[in-house]
């Protein structure tokens, strides 16, 4: 180490040397150009894929990065650049079943959204009709209306279930239920709920109507308490989060005007949470609207349409999805299946994303003047 | 009686708060009742197959035996799952939380909460028709490769449609939990402890050691545990992506079941005993996502600072 | 092992808004430097440009020189963590770490830099750190137990220990007693006039009846009004400052009379 001058101006040709020892600006860029090379080649020499590629170029800049920074900078900065190269990739990572599921979804099933599609059933629809088709090559009949109907339908129905019981349970728990031993059992209960797998809610159902109506009753109304089953705990969960920060000054300030309890909470408390309950209860629905496995067992499955949730069988989006895919209409030509099955995926991914959608909006638009 | 209390001024308004509070509870109560029904109606259709003549039962050694290689099946394919998506779900909320522009975080944050939002059976259509064709090349060299390991041994699926596929599908799935429920958790972390590591000279990752990963532990936990619980109990990955067979090592040839997978198939066709042994096989995925809950919401509410995680 | 710190025409911005403006001051190695202002004029803000801290809030940036023994802290290349490891700090509120104990909270700082440090070379450091935060007597018997169960003056002198022990040039304070009681107050107090024989120390206080006990020179910051940058009015003497200020402004400041 020099000694250093007092002077308050060091001479502007001495290094710096709290900079001393670090890579220079063009060394990481040089790092991964030298992995996109030498993976090209590598994965060239194995017969070249994407994959491989682009797996052996990862490897390659991670690892050469890495050593180079340790080099040049200590372990420390090296140990510290590793972590920032998997942080950044396992993102990247997760972006790319994401990416592809979207676009295969959109690739696939745009070729199907026809109005044929939207607006007509399976009823009628055998793999002879399809073996024309193909053979024809005429556009392919058939569509998904009757499950989207059903979807419809039955999506409304565990809604009306489940937000009026969601709402009132997550009500007592913020406003009457305080600390009381039963608020706790439920709240700790609710929450293991959220975590009943989907399928045994529907066996759930399935039973419970079994023993009242007779093994293998099979109706809308049935799929309708399955899903409740799911959708009521994430309605109470949304529900009793945004009550929870309404101010305590409000209800206080109620109570001191003699407004009664319930009239406080019906006037005040909900009015001001309206907007991220709505917005909860749009993202319940989102969730229940793409389950499978309920509908399955509690719903069977229709190919014509039916409009009444307490009689027969109804189809789903999700399970037209699974039967289209898993037992073609026509078992020799399944293109056909596939392109309604791949509509039909799109038309949901629709529905879902709108719904989504739809509630950051309610949560924004209608959120009380006073906050934020 | 409601409306009454509605248009009548003072006193008679408590009925309508009696009403009120008494039809809140009520709903709570309602919820216990039903998941107390789940089990209870679950166990009552299930009886029939545990007391059974065994010889009837699918396989003909009774239910235990049954029911074991699809216990076994189910708690692999949650096994992949967990451990693909636990580095990747803590990469990606790390990355959220501590290293992507600060005005990135939120939009980035909603991206991956679309994963979540993609209905089940889309993936698992997507495993089936997409993932798994890709995949047979990879498995072909883990088999030539690393062949001797009973995990890898062949021959090979040629349609991708194994054990490995679906977990890397249930994988996908469970990633978004474990994402955004850590990333909540990271974001908590005061500013105080992260500012004490870098005044010291820490670097990013040492501060990240030093303050957020010990604060969030338990948190982590938690969320690796309900990730478990999601991949335990999901059905349609699962039931579209394998071929089923019987419980084998190998995860990159057809065969194992796993519980879920195995009511969906057989269910729609199920009557008679066939149906009570599909029920109680349920009564086993409940029981055992139930435990896994259970401990999971427990290790939450031991840390209380924890619980406004969701 | 003490450094002088040399800052020329510093402008710090949050965003687009200038909060501290044209700042010359020259710290002395091995002296105590206290920043001292009402509320609002810049001095922490200025104090964590010194060791690149200000950046851990989203859109604050720099302009200006500061020059660490003739090195600039702003050069392109230089790596904060190095200056960070060189200038250390001790904050408002004490912030142990919490999930560790007595004992890792001191090594913390250590462990980073030195992997393998021998089992007697980490017990005479965290003895020679506790003694130089005057708190060893204090903690010896239990330093296994987690830090967060010390009294509020006895965490603040752990996160001295903490800085001391990486042995950096400089350490800074940022109002290190203003969440403390009277007597802890007295403890630290005591504790920063030995710190100056062998470290070169900023602290920035609300309190001037502090600033006049540990201080040798005195620096006075003042806003001209909301949403104006904060400047460096005077900087002298401790003595001076307090005695004989040279502008109207640090007069009324020191002598109550302000506002």
């Amino acid at each position: 180490m020099s000694t250093t001058t007092l002077t308050p101006t060091p001479t502007p040709t001495r290094r710096n040397r709290l900079s001393k020892g670090r890579l220079p600006r063009w060394a990481i860029p040089a790092v991964g150009l030298a992995a996109l090379i030498l993976g090209a080649a590598g994965s060239t020499l194995g017969g070249f894929s994407v994959a491989s590629f682009l797996i052996y170029a990862a490897l390659l800049f991670v690892v050469g990065a890495t050593l180079a920074t340790t080099a040049v900078e200590g372990r420390r900065q090296g140990t510290n650049s590793f972590f920032k190269y998997l942080v950044v990739g396992a993102f990247l990572l997760a972006l790319i079943p994401l990416v592809s599921v979207l676009y295969t979804v959109l690739e696939r099933g745009l070729p199907g959204m026809t109005s044929d599609f939207l607006f007509h059933s399976m009823n009628g629809m055998t793999g002879a009709v399809d073996n024309e088709t193909v053979a024809a090559g005429t556009p392919v009949l058939g569509g998904a209306y009757h499950a989207v109907v059903g979807t419809l339908l039955i999506t409304l129905c565990s809604t009306v279930i489940s937000v009026p019981v969601g709402m009132l349970a997550a009500i007592y728990l913020v406003e009457y239920g305080q600390g009381k031993m039963l608020s706790r059992g439920i709240t700790f209960f609710v929450d293991v709920m959220t975590g009943i797998p989907s399928i045994v809610a529907g066996l759930f159902a399935a039973a419970l109507f079994g023993l009242m109506f007779g093994p293998s009753t099979r109706m809308g109304i049935v799929a309708a308490v399955a899903l409740s089953v799911l959708m009521i705990p994430t309605v109470v969960r949304s529900t009793e989060e945004m009550l929870k920060i309404v101010p305590n000054e409000l209800r206080e300030a109620s109570y001191a005007l003699g407004v009664r309890k319930w009239r406080t909470i019906t006037k005040v408390v909900i009015p001001t949470a309206i907007s991220g309950i709505a917005s909860g209860v749009t993202l319940a629905i989102a969730r229940v609207i793409g389950e499978t496995a309920p509908i399955l067992v509690t719903a069977g499955l229709a190919n014509s349409i039916n409009f009444n949730v307490f009689s027969n069988w109804m189809a789903t989006l999700p399970t037209f999805i699974y039967y289209q895919i898993l037992n073609p209409t026509s078992p020799t030509n399944i293109d056909p299946s596939a392109q309604r099955a791949w509509a039909a995926a799109l038309l949901l991914i629709i529905m879902v994303m709108v719904l989504n959608l739809g509630a950051r909006l309610i949560a924004r638009i209608f959120s009380p003047k006073t906050g934020r | 009686m409601t409306t009454n209390a509605l248009t009548k001024p003072g006193g008679s308004g408590r009925t309508g708060d009696k009403v009120f509070s008494t039809a809140s509870m009520a709903a709570g109560i309602l919820i216990l009742v039903t998941l107390f029904a789940v089990a209870l109606f679950l166990f009552l259709q299930a009886i029939p197959a545990f007391t059974a003549d065994p010889a009837e039962v699918s396989g003909g050694k009774g239910f235990l035996s049954y029911i074991w290689p699809i216990v076994i099946g189910t708690v692999i394919a949650a096994a992949i799952a967990i451990v693909l998506a636990t580095p990747v779900g803590l990469g990606v909320a790390l990355f959220i939380s501590h290293y992507a522009p600060r005005r990135l975080a939120a939009p980035l944050g909603y991206v991956i909460d679309l994963l979540a939002a993609i209905p089940s059976v889309i993936y698992g259509i997507w495993g089936y028709l997409v993932l798994a064709p890709v995949l047979v090349p990879g498995y072909e060299w883990l088999n030539a490769n690393l062949g001797f390991i009973p995990l890898f041994g062949g021959p090979v699926s040629q349609t991708g449609k194994t054990m490995l596929t679906a977990g890397i599908v249930l994988a996908v799935m469970v990633l978004p939990i474990i994402t955004s429920l850590s990333r909540e958790i990271f974001l908590q972390t005061p500013g105080l402890h992260e500012e004490a590591a870098l005044a010291l000279g820490a670097t990013r990752w040492e501060m990240i050691r030093m303050s957020v990963l010990p604060f969030a532990r338990a948190g982590i936990i938690s969320a690796v545990m309900l990730g478990l619980g999601r991949a335990l109990g999901e059905t349609m990955a699962v039931a579209l992506v394998l071929s089923t067979g019987n419980l084998i090592p190998s995860l990159i040839k057809s065969g194992n079941q796993t519980i879920a997978a195995e009511i969906a198939l057989n269910f729609p066709e199920a009557f008679g005993l066939r149906m009570s042994e599909l029920i109680a096989a349920g009564l086993v995925l409940f029981i055992i996502t139930l435990a896994v809950n259970m401990v999971a919401r427990w290790i939450i509410s031991r840390h209380q600072e924890f619980s406004g995680a969701n | 092992m003490s450094k002088r710190i040399d800052v020329s025409d510093l402008n710090v911005y949050y965003s687009k808004f200038r909060a501290v403006e044209d700042v010359n001051i020259k710290i002395d190695a091995k002296s105590v430097t206290a920043f001292i202002g009402p509320s609002g004029c810049g001095k922490s803000t200025f104090l964590r440009t010194l060791n690149r801290m200000h950046e851990v809030i989203p859109g604050a940036t720099v302009e200006g020189k500061v020059l660490l023994d003739g090195d600039n802290l702003y050069d392109a290349g230089v790596d904060p963590v190095t200056v960070r490891s060189q200038i250390g700090m001790v904050f408002q509120r004490p912030n142990p770490f919490p999930t560790m104990s007595i004992r890792d909270n001191v090594l913390a700082g250590v462990k980073l830099n030195a992997r393998r440090i021998g089992k007697s070379d980490a017990d005479d450091l965290v003895e020679s750190s506790l003694r130089g935060a005057n708190l060893w007597n204090e903690v010896k018997d239990r330093l296994d137990k987690p830090g967060s169960g010390l009294s509020g003056g006895q965490q603040q002198r752990l996160c001295i220990a903490r800085t001391i022990a990486v042995k950096p040039q400089v350490i800074l304070m940022d109002e290190p007693c203003s969440a403390l009681d009277p007597i802890s107050t007295l403890a630290i107090e005591d504790l920063i006039n030995e710190m100056k024989n062998d470290y070169t120390v900023v602290i920035v206080t609300h309190n001037m009846q502090q600033a006049a006990r540990v201080s040798d020179k005195t620096a006075f910051f003042n806003i001209a009004g909301t949403g104006k940058p904060g400047k460096l009015i005077e900087f002298d003497e401790t003595a001076t400052i307090f005695n004989n200020p040279s502008v109207k402004a640090t007069e009324d400041y020191v002598s109550g009379r302000f506002g």
